[in-house]
């Protein structure tokens, strides 16, 4: 029997160990190229960590970390051009923030705020996307409305291990390789759907295997890898964008953090897995690496944090001073005209709204 | 006999069943070693083993499916979706298969399956976590759909829709879920579906209500009593088929009918309660039927989803509106 996984390609270059493989593609040997991603990683992290805060002193609600996966995140946007539309999983507001959306959005967002979703850039990026998967037939849609209007413009869906279980998953893979429409579909593969594990998810070998029977390449990179992340990213749109058709891209990396702030991973998963995906986290070698090309420090670091946590301060006190918005908004924004009939129900909620607690 | 809250009961009654009935299988997201994101199915797992407690790979319209297939096989799955916001594409597998299987093969073959959901507002939780669609599946014949309001109707109710041999959509009012505790005797004892439950007896109004909306109801119900008006609360229990009787004899006594749900009212349970009522009560009305539920809006995210919940006050709002008619 055949190894079932020798038909898909692993892409790693940055090693643990921090160093670069030789063989890494033309265009990542630019350790200053580098330390710009890997400063958006830091303030991913950094922001990360203050929304669980948030949610732990009561000034956010219910928040999905994505502590672990900024590589991931960094990697997928950094690949895309601005004119190209993501299609996010609820957990990968990273690549939202990389993508222009405001820490102060983000945080509207999950402090359940619909502001939170009417970002100011990029205006056609669909807005995070809860029920799993359903979002990768929109990326799909997006890029047949590209295709139709012959737009060299590319959709990026992303995705999760889990929802690569769901109906919508396989669908919009078939029809985007029946169509060969310009999109990717991202699964972030952090081995863990709340507290299944990616054994009792699926059989199949890889998550990339799946991408084989739409007809479609599917390809494994080390999701803790951003150089690996990006280019197999950027290989994936080139192919797109010539008219080559859709990709299947799957990170592998693993979901440092708990499910979100409700939940309690301890209940399901061992400490000694969490410990040795530590050792393989994503900051660790990309910090390695800068530091042997002499152009990061911890000095350097301490003042890019510092900086960073600044920034994100002022956008948490953005978010804690913005008002509810007014009651009427939630009738206002259901149809582009109003109905008679919601008219009386909306003076209603007005006339209801205890303007006191507001 | 210990106090224990609707989760806690939801937890005897399934333990029980799964006890006492080699045939009942439960499925779902999370289920087994994590016991539930609510924590509904907590060490049912250990006790009854991965092969009758399962976790399943995430998708919803599989859950339904294969419990269909199981049911009609002779097993009786208890089949978990995790919030009411992720059960749309179990509806295929509903309208199309479950809530048809006996009639077209006249009998031969049924689906005795529940599926389990949490729903409703009021828990600040994100995004499509705090939508009331019962009304989905009110509208699919052949489906049962029932909403217990206290620990010791859910744990009966739970009993009565497993051993029921037709498919049963058993929704569960989170806000509730720990919020009041009472006495339950685990003692596998079901209770009717198909009834209402007459909470509290009054003369002038009646209010209808189910789910979370029982306490606001009969909170409102407390604060008109010592305004001198006497209203009957009548928990629903039962969404689909509804039990005509119980609010016909009481509309009968009072002459005065409000109907309270959380859910969005064009088209909601209300709708089909006020109809019944219109034809087969018209002339025991005093005043116009008066319904006060969620509008007909997309429930909002969490910072305003109290304003768009019915309330004491605009339960009480159309009390007294009934009164002065
Ligand atoms: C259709 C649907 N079913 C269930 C859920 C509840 N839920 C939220 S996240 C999650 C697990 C998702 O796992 P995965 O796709 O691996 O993404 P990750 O959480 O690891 O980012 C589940 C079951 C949901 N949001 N949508
Ligand atoms: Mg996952």
């Amino acid at each position: 029997m055949s190894d079932s996984s020798a038909d898909i390609r692993y892409l790693r270059f940055l090693k643990p160990n921090g160093e670069l493989d030789k063989d890494a593609p033309t265009g990542s040997h630019d350790p200053n190229e580098i330390a710009d991603l890997f400063r958006r990683m830091l303030e991913l992290r950094v922001f990360d960590s203050k929304a669980i805060n948030l949610q732990r002193t009561g000034k956010l609600g219910t928040y999905p970390s994505w502590y672990g996966h900024e590589a991931a995140q960094v990697g997928v946007a950094a690949a895309m051009k601005k004119e190209d539309v993501l299609a996010p999983s609820y957990r990968e507001g990273g690549v939202m923030l990389c993508r222009g959306v405001s820490m102060a959005e983000i945080l509207l967002y999950w402090g359940g705020d619909e502001r939170g979703s009417d970002f100011a850039v990029p205006r056609d990026d669909f807005p995070y996307c809860v029920p799993i998967a359903t979002q990768c037939l929109h990326a799909a849609g997006a890029a047949m409305a590209f295709q139709h209007r012959g737009e060299s413009r590319c959709a990026v869906a992303v995705n999760g291990d889990g929802g690569t279980s769901e109906g919508a998953f396989y669908e919009a893979m078939n029809i985007a390789g029946v169509r060969k429409l310009p999109v990717v579909f991202v699964v972030i593969n952090n081995q863990w759907a709340i507290s299944v594990p990616v054994a009792a998810q699926t059989s199949s070998s890889t998550l990339a295997h799946k991408a084989i029977a739409a007809g479609i390449e599917g390809v494994q990179a080390d999701g803790n890898d951003i150089v690996a992340v990006r280019h197999c990213m950027r290989e994936a749109l080139e192919k797109a964008r010539k008219g080559g058709g859709p990709t299947l891209v799957e990170l592998i990396t693993y979901r440092l953090g708990d499910h979100t702030t409700v939940d309690d991973a301890g209940r399901y998963r061992q400490q000694d897995e969490v410990d040795t995906a530590s050792d393989l986290e994503p900051f660790i070698r990309t910090r390695k690496y800068l530091a042997s090309k002499n152009i990061w420090d911890t000095q350097l670091e301490e003042q890019f944090l510092e900086q960073c946590t600044n920034n994100i301060e002022a956008a948490v006190n953005n978010y804690l001073a913005t008002p509810k918005e007014a009651v009427e908004q939630m009738f206002n924004h259901m149809y582009a005209e109003m109905p008679e009939s919601l008219l009386a129900q909306r003076a209603h909620a007005i006339h209801f709204c205890d303007t006191d607690k507001d | 006999m210990a106090d224990v809250t609707l989760i806690d009961a939801l937890t005897m009654a399934m333990a029980w069943e799964l006890e006492h009935d080699d045939d009942v299988v439960m499925l779902g997201e999370d289920i087994g070693l994590n016991g539930g994101v609510f924590r509904t199915t907590a060490g049912l797992q250990e006790r009854f083993g991965p092969q009758r407690v399962m976790d399943t790979p995430l998708a919803e319209g599989m859950i339904a499916g294969v419990s269909i297939g199981m049911a009609a096989q002779g097993l009786k799955p208890v089949a978990e979706i995790q919030f009411m916001g992720f059960i749309y594409p179990i509806v295929d597998q509903m309208i199309n298969h479950a809530g048809r299987m006996r009639n077209r093969t006249r009998g031969r073959l049924h689906c005795p399956m529940v599926i389990r959901a949490p729903f409703g507002g009021g828990i600040h939780a994100p995004e499509h976590h705090s939508e009331s669609t019962e009304a989905l599946f009110a509208h699919m014949p052949g489906i049962r759909v029932v909403i217990p309001s206290s620990p010791a109707r859910a744990y009966g109710l739970l009993l009565a829709a497993i051993r029921d041999p037709d498919p049963v959509v058993f929704l569960e009012p989170k806000r509730i879920y720990r919020s009041n505790k009472q006495a339950v005797a685990d003692n596998g004892e079901a209770l009717p579906l198909d009834v209402c439950y007459i909470l509290r007896e009054g003369s002038d109004v009646t209010v209808v209500t189910w789910g979370a909306m029982v306490f606001e109801s009969l909170k409102s119900a407390e604060q008109m009593s010592a305004q001198g008006i006497s209203c009957e609360v009548i928990d629903l229990t039962t969404i689909s088929p509804i039990d005509e009787q119980t609010i016909l004899e009481s509309v009968a006594k009072t002459g005065r009918l409000i109907i309270v749900h959380e859910a969005a009212k064009n088209c909601g349970v209300g709708a089909e309660i006020a109809a019944m009522v219109a034809e087969e009560g018209m002339y025991d009305l005093r005043c116009p039927i008066r319904r006060v539920t969620g509008y007909d809006i997309v429930m909002p995210f969490y910072r305003r989803e109290m304003d768009y919940m019915p309330s004491v006050a605009k339960i009480g709002d159309a009390i007294r509106d009934s009164m002065d008619d």
